[in-house]
């Protein structure tokens, strides 16, 4: 579907013309990212990171498909053919590893502020949860991908979150160890756990390429929500992606690129853990295990849970961990409010940026040593976490008076613009 | 009664989390409490590394070679006696100034020699060392396995500086406050070595640097413990990232390059944009 007004590919030179009516897929192009697809006038530069993602997606893919030509997939070769074959002996294999592994934090970066984008404006609400479904399905692919991708270079964290993270599957009641056993290919991660993972981590990315074309497909059915919340009313609402959006979202990609090439270039290990230039040694277990930045509050919430309380303390932990990101899936059925955007949300508004600030407690708190204190802070900051999505959401989009709606979205640039 | 279940689950839900956090918050706070954590030795003693100014560092940093240079003699006249640097091969010394003759000798004198298996024999014998080698791993008698230095400076946390200051950190004695606490640490344990700088306090390996002039430089520059250890170091950020180099004047080729198209595409942003309000 699109909107009446949408403009309508008329291919010009005879060639476009003759590929045009045997196969249109200039026009599928012109009427997703061209002139075909109107999009409302009002985004602001949160709407960039949509984009940003895709262009961090591709960089990985063109950098992992090259260093795979040069990597060694086995326990006794991996750690060399990273930091020997690729870092000294490839030409500009150092940009490549560099570029692969700070563009995974770069993703996380960019996934991160898409979501949080997504919370505070309301983007899962109806007519557009099937975008954050997808959104969702994505990012849990993404984790998976990340995870297995840190495991290959087969250095001291590579080995033991290895180990870490495949023993959440031992919490399993009964049948655990032996799930574990069988995901590993045997009792701790070592020439089979490298081959599969490194396998799985060159076809996941594929796999998240097709579902980001879904979620791209889904989001343009109702087309793109923005800041103010307001559906599109007319044609003065909107205007085409391109040359629009084409000329936002490229300054949005040189703006990434550049503080993607400041890491890769004069900050390459910053975001890195020093015991990854360790190589695996399976009898010497690091001081702190302590995963990528990106999974921190996650790793919060795992470790927050202490207590056996009718199931066993790590179990509560592994639910409670993937549950933190299951309930996402919920998301759109919790928040009743039929508003849209926080900045007509006085209450949801609010409890918004305590997520946000709940999250980064948390954040902090999972990469830190698992001491007391930061087990206290981790426990109250992942009820918090959980309290906000299931009690709180919920109870305010019955109690909040929203604000006064702008009668269309012209209206609300025109009062901001002040004509 | 069905439907005010589905009603409320998410309280549910939310609620048993909250619960069990609750439980575990609780069990947390009266350990604290009752069990306060005990002050830890390393907590007491360890000390973070003094900084350590190199020419490599900075954004525009690049080696001094000169330093390398001595650095290289650092390693090859006190440290490869115990510590390998099996990623490095003898090759790539030309990097540091080394002439190819010079690197070739240089191989060939190497004390570790290479292992090389003899099929029809069945036994292992030794053969010289040439540039294409890698310096060979060094195999060790004593306690504990010496680290291979290769990636030193990357595997710990401010590594130049951490091993600068750990072969000058030798001096250093616990404070009597932490002796107070601590009074095992009066007495390091035989074949062990009093060391605030390195995680667990008391490393295996002995003083390293222990005279001025253990090393003959030939460049004039004096010898002196600070100044050898300081060599060392660099040369060790050196073979942690030969390419180091190549990779800060790219950096600032791409960076120059994007801000110029940062300009380009604000440009063409504000011009497509003119005259539509948004
Ligand atoms: C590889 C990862 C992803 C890519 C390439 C991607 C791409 C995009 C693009 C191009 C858009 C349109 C532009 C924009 O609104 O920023 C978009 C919109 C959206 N995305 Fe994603 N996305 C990804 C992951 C996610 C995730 C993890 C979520 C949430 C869990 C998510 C939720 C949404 C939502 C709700 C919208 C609609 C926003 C609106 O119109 O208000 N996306 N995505």
């Amino acid at each position: 579907m699109s909107f009446p007004w949408a403009k309508h590919y008329e291919p010009k030179h005879p060639l476009m013309q003759w590929v045009d009516s045997r196969l249109p897929l200039p026009r599928f192009v012109y009427n997703a990212v061209g002139a075909g697809y109107p999009v409302p006038r009002n985004l602001n530069y949160w709407w960039n990171f949509g984009v940003l993602a895709g262009v961090a997606l591709v960089c990985q893919l063109i950098t992992g498909i090259v260093l795979a030509m040069h990597f060694h997939s086995s326990a006794a070769g991996a750690f060399d053919s990273v930091n020997v074959g690729i870092m000294r002996d490839v030409n500009a294999g150092w940009f490549l590893r560099f570029a692969h592994a700070n563009g995974a934090s770069m993703f996380f970066v960019v996934i991160y502020i898409h979501m949080f984008r997504g919370l505070y404006y309301g983007s899962y609400k109806a007519p557009r949860e099937m975008v954050w479904l997808l959104g969702v399905v994505i990012f849990l692919l993404l984790m998976a991908t990340a995870f297995m991708g840190y495991v290959l270079p087969w250095g001291q964290m590579s080995f033991w979150g290895a180990q870490v993270i495949t023993g959440f599957f031992s919490a399993i009641p009964v049948v655990g160890d032996w799930v574990r056993i069988w995901l590993l290919g045997g009792y701790a991660p070592d020439d089979a756990a490298l081959n599969r993972f490194f396998s799985l981590h060159y076809l996941l990315p594929f796999v998240i390429a097709g579902a980001v074309i879904l979620h791209i497909w889904a989001l343009h059915i109702p087309g793109s929500s923005n800041p103010t919340g307001v559906e599109v009313k007319g044609e003065q609402d909107t205007v085409p992606f391109h040359p629009y959006y084409t000329a936002k979202d490229g300054l949005g990609v040189v703006v990434f690129l550049i503080a993607f090439s400041a890491l890769i270039f004069f900050a390459p290990d910053l975001l890195g853990h020093p015991d990854n230039y360790i190589p695996a040694n399976p009898l010497s277990t690091p001081a702190h295990i302590v995963p990528e930045w990106y999974f921190w509050p996650f790793y919060a919430i795992l470790r927050a849970f202490t207590a056996d309380f009718i199931l066993p303390a790590k179990l509560w932990g592994v639910l409670a961990m993937f549950g933190s990101i299951l309930l996402l899936f919920f998301l759109p059925w919790l928040d009743k409010s039929p508003v849209r955007s926080g900045s007509y949300r006085p209450m949801y508004r609010i409890a918004f940026w305590v997520l946000v600030a709940d999250v980064l407690v948390l954040g902090y708190c999972g990469g830190s040593p698992a001491e007391p204190l930061y087990v206290i802070v981790s426990q109250i900051a992942a009820a918090y976490y959980f309290a906000h999505f299931l009690i709180v959401v919920p109870i305010i989009s019955h109690l909040e008076t929203p604000k006064p709606l702008p009668g269309s979205i012209t209206e609300a640039v025109l009062a901001k613009t002040g004509a | 009664m069905t439907s005010l279940f589905i009603k409320s689950i998410k309280f549910l839900v939310g609620g048993a989390f909250i619960l069990v956090l609750a439980i575990a918050l609780f069990g947390s706070v009266k350990g604290v409490i009752y069990e306060p954590p005990a002050e830890t030795a390393e907590h007491m003693m360890h000390k973070h590394p003094e900084p350590l100014k190199l020419a490599s560092d900075g954004l525009l940093g690049k080696f001094d070679r000169r330093q390398l240079q001595r650095g290289f003699l650092v390693y090859k006249d006190v440290c490869s006696t115990c510590h390998s640097l099996n990623l490095v091969s003898f090759r790539n010394l030309k990097d540091l100034g080394y002439t190819d003759a010079e690197v070739k000798k240089i191989a060939k004198d190497w004390g570790t020699k290479q292992p090389v298996f003899d099929e029809k024999g069945g036994t292992w014998g030794e053969r010289d060392n040439v540039p294409s080698d890698r310096f060979p791993k060094v195999y060790y008698p004593g306690t504990g396995t010496p680290p291979d230095l290769s990636l030193i400076t990357k595997a710990r946390h401010n590594g130049a500086a951490y091993v600068h200051s750990l072969l000058t950190g030798y001096n250093e004695k616990p404070s009597a406050e932490a002796l107070k606490h601590f009074p095992e640490f009066a007495k390091t344990p035989d074949g062990m070595h009093f060391n605030p700088y390195f995680a667990n306090l008391n490393i295996a390996m002995p003083p390293p640097l222990t005279q001025d002039g253990q090393v003959n430089y030939s460049d004039g520059t004096r010898a002196t413990i600070p100044q050898m250890s300081e060599d060392v170091a660099a040369f060790l950020v050196w073979t942690a990232e030969p390419t180091l180099e190549t990779r800060h004047a790219a950096g600032l080729a791409v960076l120059g390059f994007l801000i110029f198209a940062a300009f380009l595409t604000y440009g063409a942003y504000r011009s497509v944009w003119a005259g539509v309000k948004h």
